[in-house]
């Protein structure tokens, strides 16, 4: 669904991306997991075409995006720090989003589970940093896609949100929607994930599925499996 | 491309800079007027007025609200968009709302005071160097993402084409007196929206005559209406040129 063909990036003389190829199918649940600036977001960005890569393509259901706009109709992408203009409410952020993208088929489960109409006249900037993550949440959800990319979806997040986020996340799945998801609280992704992606210094370490990571290195935790590449590589 | 221009009005409307804005230039021209007897001095004091307070208001405020809506920016591009339709979409929206402001402040009492064909003129070159102003703001807000160097091009430009150009034609004028650089100095005076907006309402005023034989000259060139039209011209291009640099960068910029 997603196709990466060695994709490079620099700002200035720092490498985010070295020469990344990357393949995404429908109904996979990736995790892209990596130290901080390890080049995630901005793989992120690449995909969704705010960052332009300095080389390579990216495929999306087989078409180039390059110079295209229209691809991102199936893609909710969930920010990991959503800003939004601040004299404007949540009400009026999600009515331009619903113009914007003049999307009939709308899924308003996030909607009602976080409880948003009794925000729709707070404007955004009196918004927690939670609040506004849930807004974000709603937003990426709201158009039904077919891809779905969040950036750190539960930082921020009060406990009973996060499991409400993650239960979609979940039936979202089930659907046979591509999800991509970057976190640093790996024991989240326990249940979530089938794919588990690596990154280091703007290139791909490894890319298994879960239970092949579990497999090799004989741990049932995901968090437990890669300390073990980590620490065995060090050794080496 | 509409969806972004009216929500950037509805939000920049409801700024409170931009409501003092408004109400300062109201009470300045409200007051110039009642002050002033003869209309023609209160257009002259009402000119410096546009002349520097509205390129600094605008070109400061637009490149602020450019920094400020980079999360903006960055949440429509992750939506099915164009980015040329963010980007003239911000542009109009910004420009409406600042022209609508100079309009309600400037523009009434410009229009009940001043004699109509004068005062439709000051309304016009108000509203044109608006315009001119937001496309520089728009032009420096990508020539950096560090938003106090986008600010402080975008006074430097301000001062340069406000006070600095000025001086530097004089210093010109005194080192080349000697020869006959009059036809010159109308188009080295064409290349600042400025010197070319205060010239255009200054021949409209009949105080060309103190001008000696430059003025004449310039009323020579900019009097008729072939002048109106290239002079008018020359300020839309003004809009049109930074505006079109800063959507070039804008389209290979990395957000």
């Amino acid at each position: 669904m997603i196709e990466l063909k060695n994709i490079s990036k620099n700002f200035g003389k720092l490498t985010a991306l070295d020469n990344l190829s990357l393949q995404c199918h429908a109904g996979e649940c990736i995790a892209l997991i990596g130290p901080n600036g390890c080049g995630k977001t901005t793989l992120i960005k690449c995909i969704l075409g705010i960052v332009l890569p300095g080389k390579g393509d990216i495929l999306f259901k087989g078409e180039n995006i390059s110079n295209s706009f229209q691809y991102r109709e199936h893609i909710g992408y969930m920010p990991q720090i959503g800003r939004y203009p601040e004299n404007m409410t949540v009400g009026q952020v999600i009515e331009m989003m619903k113009e914007i993208r003049k999307s009939s088929a709308l899924d308003e489960d996030l909607l009602n589970q976080f409880k948003l109409y009794a925000l729709f006249d707070k404007k955004m900037r009196t918004l927690s940093g939670g609040t506004t993550q849930k807004v974000s949440a709603t937003l990426a959800f709201l158009f039904n896609p077919d891809v779905l990319i969040l950036d750190e979806p539960t930082a921020g997040l009060d406990p009973l949100s996060s499991e409400v986020l993650k239960e979609k996340i979940l039936a979202e799945k089930k659907k046979g929607k591509l999800i991509l998801i970057t976190s640093h609280l790996l024991s989240e992704l326990d249940d979530l994930v089938t794919q588990l992606i690596y990154m280091q210094d703007g290139k791909i370490r490894f890319h298994k599925s879960i239970e092949a990571l579990k497999r090799d290195t004989g741990q049932d935790k995901i968090s437990r499996s890669i300390s073990m590449i980590l620490k065995s590589d060090r050794h080496e | 491309m509409n969806r972004i221009i009216k929500f950037v009005i509805l939000d920049i409307l409801k700024n409170r800079i931009v409501l003092i804005y408004t109400l300062i230039l109201a009470v300045l021209s409200w007051s110039i007027f009642s002050l002033e007897d003869n209309s023609t001095k209160g257009l002259l004091t009402l000119l410096n007025v546009i002349l520097l307070i509205v390129p600094l208001v605008s070109v400061i405020f637009a490149t602020i609200y450019q920094y400020n809506s980079a999360e903006f920016i960055e949440l429509l591009l992750s939506q099915p968009i164009r980015r040329k339709k963010i980007w003239s979409g911000l542009f109009v929206g910004m420009t409406t709302s600042m022209i609508l402001a100079f309009i309600i402040g400037a523009g009434i009492p410009l229009l009940i005071y001043a004699p109509a064909g004068i005062g439709l003129m000051m309304l016009g070159t108000g509203c044109l160097v608006s315009a001119i102003f937001i496309a520089i703001a728009f032009l420096s807000a990508v020539l950096t993402r560090d938003k106090a160097k986008g600010i402080g091009i975008s006074i430097m430009l301000w001062l340069f084409f406000a006070l600095l150009y000025d001086g530097l034609i004089l210093f010109l004028m005194f080192q080349f007196s000697d020869y006959p650089i009059e036809k010159a100095m109308v188009g080295i005076s064409a290349l600042n929206p400025l010197s070319l907006a205060r010239i255009l309402i200054l021949l409209r005023l009949d105080v060309s005559a103190m001008m000696g034989y430059t003025g004449a000259i310039f009323k020579d060139f900019f009097g008729t209406t072939t002048g109106l039209l290239i002079s008018f011209s020359l300020l839309i291009l003004w809009t049109i040129l930074p505006y079109y640099f800063s959507l070039l960068r804008f389209k290979r910029m990395d957000l």
